[in-house]
């Protein structure tokens, strides 16, 4: 399929445009936010989070019946949110440290996750079919009830997030000095740490457990390549996230059987090679052109030097 | 110049990580108007009683009062200046930004920075002479330049009494001559300093008062009374030595000499 037909698709095909609506919203909101975990060195507790975020989706199934998108989300966050407090207990009450206490909790929710999804396939109800599409996320699956349910989540969380934004960058360069400016940065830390999880919940069903940090982390790090200014680094994000997160799940949901979270995660990838090499100033391409430049001029006023020298 | 009322106060000051004490029991009483030093070995607890008192780690005993009131509610009066190392400076901010933090308590809740805020940031700079750095990112700048910057943050505050912890680390002869004129500054402007130091031979010169730290106070007051070199053995445990002991002026001339000096 070429790009025009594509664009077309997107356009005139309503299953189509909900799919790109849906990829849109999370690679914005994921791709903002994520600069927050990004900046914070939190990288490895997203992923912990989206993983701890498969155990949540399959008990509220299994307690509720129902495939409803929010109360999905809800068991979702609620599972993300046990995660962080058991770390939290770990790390305070025990010598591991925060990286293996991820590893640790990760694993842990994510393989209870497995042992509980193969219970619910073996129900007989027909509902539960649709669960494992939260492994490896399936665009294609999007109705307008998920859409509108993500769009509500992720507006609510880039809201927030504006309006506390002096506050939460304080958070994130200076938390000791946020303190003494009399801002409780523990309860800004856990309300930060809250809009992660929604970013990461608002993506799960499109993109997966298992691959959706990397719509946290990548666009993140891509945008980083080629701004030194937070708020250009959050809006540039947000734009990568949505360009992966729509081409991914377009190439798809055109392509059979094919999850969405690999094709996104190879968009985004993408995105983050190119801006590793060819972003001005911190690009690589960029730095080797300007010290082979800065060499010769060094080189040419040696030489000068040399020159008038008397011998 | 000093007044009766105390800027700092603490009593009894006991912190611990887990069951390790690394502050044991520490009194301190330092009136308002006067520049004091911090001095003793690595692990002495310097920063940590600074946090202390800014209420940044958990307290295990004593109480630590600024103006006679819990520091809770002189927040406003008091500046701080962290260790250079406690922050990433590859955080995508410019050296501006960075010093209109200082006005952040001030603004409160959700208020964005506006034009008030760009200038006094603006003038902080100048006096640190820092302006012509403003819009750099803060990645590209040396140490002495980022010390300078964070120096900035806390006078934009216009506080009363400030912390600084080691501003004088790598920073050099010129940067800290501008650094030591600020806070003499800020002395005749009747501001209370606490700087945690490490160059035991400038402390008579820079500073009025010095309190000498090792887990236990060994010694607070006037340097020319309680910097001696009885005191100083005690903090560093008889390794450091004063040649030309007990006058501070000679302290200031003679170097000194560590560690093998005193042996026998
Ligand atoms: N977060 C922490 N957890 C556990 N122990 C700590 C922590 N921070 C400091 N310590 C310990 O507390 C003691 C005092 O540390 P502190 O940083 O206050 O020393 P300092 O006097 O500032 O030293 P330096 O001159 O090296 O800056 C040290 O023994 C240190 O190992
Ligand atoms: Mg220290």
């Amino acid at each position: 399929m070429d790009l025009m037909s594509m664009l077309q698709a997107v356009l005139f095909n309503y299953t189509l445009r909900t799919v790109a609506l849906g990829a849109a919203t999370l690679g914005i909101v994921s791709g903002a936010l994520g600069c927050y975990a990004v900046l914070r060195r939190q990288a490895l507790l997203g992923d912990a989070m989206s993983h701890a975020a498969l155990p949540g989706i399959v008990l509220a199934f299994l307690l509720t019946g129902t495939r409803q998108p929010l109360v999905l989300m809800l068991g979702a966050m609620v599972a993300g949110w046990l995660a962080t407090l058991a770390l939290i207990g770990i790390v305070r009450t025990t010598r591991i440290k925060e990286d293996s206490a991820l590893g640790i909790l990760l694993s842990v929710f994510f393989g209870f996750g497995m042992v509980l999804l193969a219970l619910a396939q073996k129900q007989p109800n027909a509902a539960q079919a649709g669960l494992s599409k939260f492994l490896f996320g399936q665009a294609a699956s999007l109705v307008v009830r998920d859409v509108v349910t993500m769009v509500g989540l992720g507006t609510v969380a880039l809201l927030l997030m504006l309006l506390f934004w002096k506050e939460f960058k304080l958070l994130s360069f200076d938390p000791d000095f946020g303190t003494t400016q009399g801002f409780p940065i523990r309860l800004l830390d856990i309300g930060l740490t809250a809009l992660i999880v929604v970013a990461i919940v608002v993506g799960l069903q499109t993109v997966g457990v298992v691959l959706m940090s990397a719509m946290l982390v990548a666009p993140a790090a891509a945008a980083r390549q080629w701004t030194d200014r937070l708020g250009v680094m959050v809006a540039l994000a947000a734009f990568f996230g949505a360009l992966a997160g729509v081409v991914g799940a377009m190439i798809s949901a055109t392509a059979r059987g094919m999850s969405t979270g690999p094709t996104v995660v190879l968009c985004i990838s993408a995105i983050v090679v190119f801006s590793i090499f060819f972003a001005p100033n911190r690009g690589l391409v960029w730095n080797m052109v300007r010290q082979q430049r800065n060499r010769q001029h060094l080189l040419r006023r040696v030489d000068r030097e040399l020159v008038l020298e008397p011998e | 110049m000093h007044t009766n009322t105390l800027a700092i106060e603490v009593t009894d000051l006991t912190v611990a990580y887990r069951d390790n004490p690394v502050l044991w029991d520490v009194d301190l009483a330092v009136p308002a108007g006067i520049l004091m030093a911090i001095v003793g070995p690595n692990g002495a607890g310097k920063t940590t009683l600074i946090k202390a008192i800014l209420g940044l780690v958990p307290i295990a005993a004593g109480q630590t009062l600024i103006y006679g009131k819990p520091y809770a509610v002189q927040r406003r009066l008091v500046g701080y200046v962290p260790q250079r190392g406690s922050v990433d400076w590859d955080f995508p901010t410019s050296v501006l930004d960075v010093v209109m933090m200082g006005r952040y308590g001030a603004l409160g809740w959700i208020r964005r920075p506006g034009r008030r805020e760009r200038d006094l940031a603006y003038e902080a700079l100048e006096k640190v002479k820092m302006h012509n750095f403003a819009d750099r990112q803060i990645s590209q700048l040396s140490g002495g330049q980022q010390q300078r910057v964070f120096l900035a943050r806390a006078l934009v505050q216009d506080a009363q009494v400030y912390f600084m912890d080691e501003p004088f680390q790598g920073v050099d002869a010129t940067t800290e001559r501008t650094i030591v004129t600020l806070l003499q500054e800020l002395r005749s402007a009747g501001k209370t300093v606490v700087v945690v130091h490490h160059d035991l031979q400038t402390v008579p010169q820079y500073f009025d008062w010095v309190t000498l730290l090792n887990v236990r106070r060994i010694a607070s007051g006037m340097v020319s009374e309680v910097f001696t070199e009885e005191n100083l053995r005690l903090t560093y445990g008889g390794r450091v030595t004063l040649i030309g002991h007990n006058s501070a002026s000679s302290m200031l001339s003679e170097p000194l000499s560590a560690a093998d000096h005193n042996k026998g």
